[in-house]
């Protein structure tokens, strides 16, 4: 029986960005997200992202990190892309570490927006965690495909009237006829990928473009989509 | 072991009756016995097509509730022995429509028929959903517009999650397009989505084209189903299409290959 005691699951968590915790926009921005979907935040799993955020390094400066999570109903279990010495703090005020951590090499970090530039919204997008999902047959009209912390691949064409939305990237290996989302959990840096544009809508991280605002020149294509300094800017491949 | 054929389209007056007329009455012709079911209760329309509206004693829902036999129901064709039609009633609606009692009286079915041809009410609801929900194949009727073919798309999506095969993990119901009130005029204009188009957005294997034809209309008006008129280019094409669908293989007639599609000429690309 004792090989049954520990079994392994996969979630999706949010991800909490440490540094926003210092930003005074930061309480009232999420209590309005929470107060959006207030079902979707209850009680929901957080995880402290330390990256850039190396003066967290006592317990009673993790213990007020989650009294903040706490009055906006959200829970936090534990600390990411931490340094030995936060893994240790974070340790005694009971929360877990989650992989990666600080020691071990970490992605590039993302172009930081220029300084003048409105502060960014709160970022509490889905872990990678998940697995990505594949689609291999059409995805017909009416027919809505949602993949949650992660990226959706589809290699059959998109029909009209089909909606597909993913918290990371989206690949059409087809053509896309439907509506795309892709980072619908509000990471910006997702991308929409297609073999063929004819959508009737794509969205990345909540801007989109209609039917009607795609170029012309681009329609047909194989193109890349990106959200680029706010913008979405669609490159063709 | 009988199959049932399912004619869908989502969208309506794309030609479901009238191609389950002409399907049902050409596999008969090919010696299988067949029945074709009238699914749309309360807008009954089989039974006029197939020219015996005045013969008609008890019905589908008789049957479900159990208050007809089937032999009493079903109606034998003038023209082919082995053609039967079961009409349906125009006083109730498709709510009669009780997917067990279906259950039952197709299973009845199948022990005497070859073949059981669905007509299926126009829509997505609880009516066209119990028409196709025992088909082991199915026709999808789509006119060369775009409104026709959104919707059968819908409908091949449904047949993919919704019917039984789906929910049972079976192997999915067989799915072939029937293009119908083709006209290679029109689409020379660029007025009508071509076959290619309509291949391309629903890319499921062709059946057969149907031209638009003054024939058909006479068929529909004299009930009496358009295979039975030789001379007819649609009656041809329900032919043809009958022989596919037995597995032959032959050549599409009326549609010639179209230089401009209605697609580019919509994106505006030459």
């Amino acid at each position: 029986m004792a090989g049954n005691l520990v079994q392994g699951a996969v979630f999706t968590v949010m991800v909490v960005r440490a540094e926003m915790l210092r930003d005074p926009a930061f309480d009232p921005e999420l209590a309005q997200q929470v107060q959006r979907s207030p079902r979707f935040f209850l009680n929901a799993p957080v995880v402290l992202d330390l990256r850039g955020a190396a003066e967290f390094t006592h317990e009673a400066e993790f213990i007020e990190a989650r009294d903040i999570l706490r009055r906006h109903t959200l829970t936090l279990i534990g600390i990411q892309n931490a340094q030995p010495t936060q893994v240790d703090a974070a340790a005694a005020a009971g929360l877990a570490s989650f992989a990666p951590n600080a020691s071990q090499p970490s992605r590039a970090r993302p172009v930081e927006p220029a300084p003048n530039a409105a502060p960014a919204p709160p970022r509490l997008a889905a872990t990678a965690t998940a697995k990505s999902r594949l689609v291999t047959q059409p995805v017909r009209s009416g027919t809505q495909i949602y993949v949650r912390g992660a990226d959706l691949v589809v290699t059959a064409p998109v029909s009209p009237g089909a909606e597909i939305m993913a918290d990371g990237n989206i690949h059409v290996y087809g053509v896309l006829r439907g509506r795309a989302l892709a980072g619908a959990g509000g990471d910006a840096e997702a991308r929409i990928f297609c073999s063929r544009l004819e959508a009737e809508l794509v969205s990345i991280a909540g801007h989109y473009l209609v039917s009607d605002q795609l170029p012309p020149e681009q329609r047909g294509s194989a193109v890349q989509i990106a959200l680029v300094d706010g913008r979405l800017t669609i490159v063709q491949n | 072991m009988a199959k049932v054929i399912v004619l869908t389209s989502g969208k309506g007056g794309v030609g479901k009756t009238t191609s389950a007329a002409a399907i049902a009455s050409g596999l008969a012709l090919r010696g299988n016995r067949t029945v074709v079911i009238d699914f749309d209760v309360g807008l009954r329309n089989l039974d006029l097509i197939m020219g015996c509206e005045r013969r008609v004693v008890f019905d589908f829902i008789n049957v479900i509730n159990g208050d007809a036999k089937l032999n009493q129901a079903l109606i034998k064709d003038k023209r082919n022995d082995n053609l039967y039609i079961f009409p349906t009633s125009q006083t109730r609606d498709k709510d009669a429509l009780k997917r067990d009692g279906v259950e039952r009286v197709l299973n009845e079915l199948k022990e005497s028929f070859d073949y059981i041809v669905c007509d299926s009410p126009a829509g997505i609801e609880h009516g066209a959903i119990t028409a196709l929900y025992f088909a082991d194949s199915a026709i999808i009727t789509t006119n060369p517009e775009v409104s026709s073919v959104r919707d059968s798309d819908r409908i091949i999506g449904i047949l993919a999650s919704k019917s039984r095969r789906a929910e049972h993990n079976m192997e999915p119901v067989d799915v072939h397009l029937l293009l119908t009130r083709y006209s290679l005029e029109r689409v020379k204009k660029g007025e009508m989505l071509s076959v290619e188009d309509v291949k391309e957005i629903l890319s499921i294997p062709l059946l057969g084209v149907i031209p638009e034809s003054e024939s058909v209309l006479r068929a529909s008006n004299t009930g009496i189903p358009v295979v039975f008129d030789e001379e007819s280019p649609a009656g041809r094409a329900y032919v043809d299409a009958v022989a596919r669908f037995l597995g032959e293989q032959r050549e599409m007639r009326f549609v010639q290959p179209e230089r401009r599609s209605f697609f580019r000429a919509l994106l505006g690309r030459a």
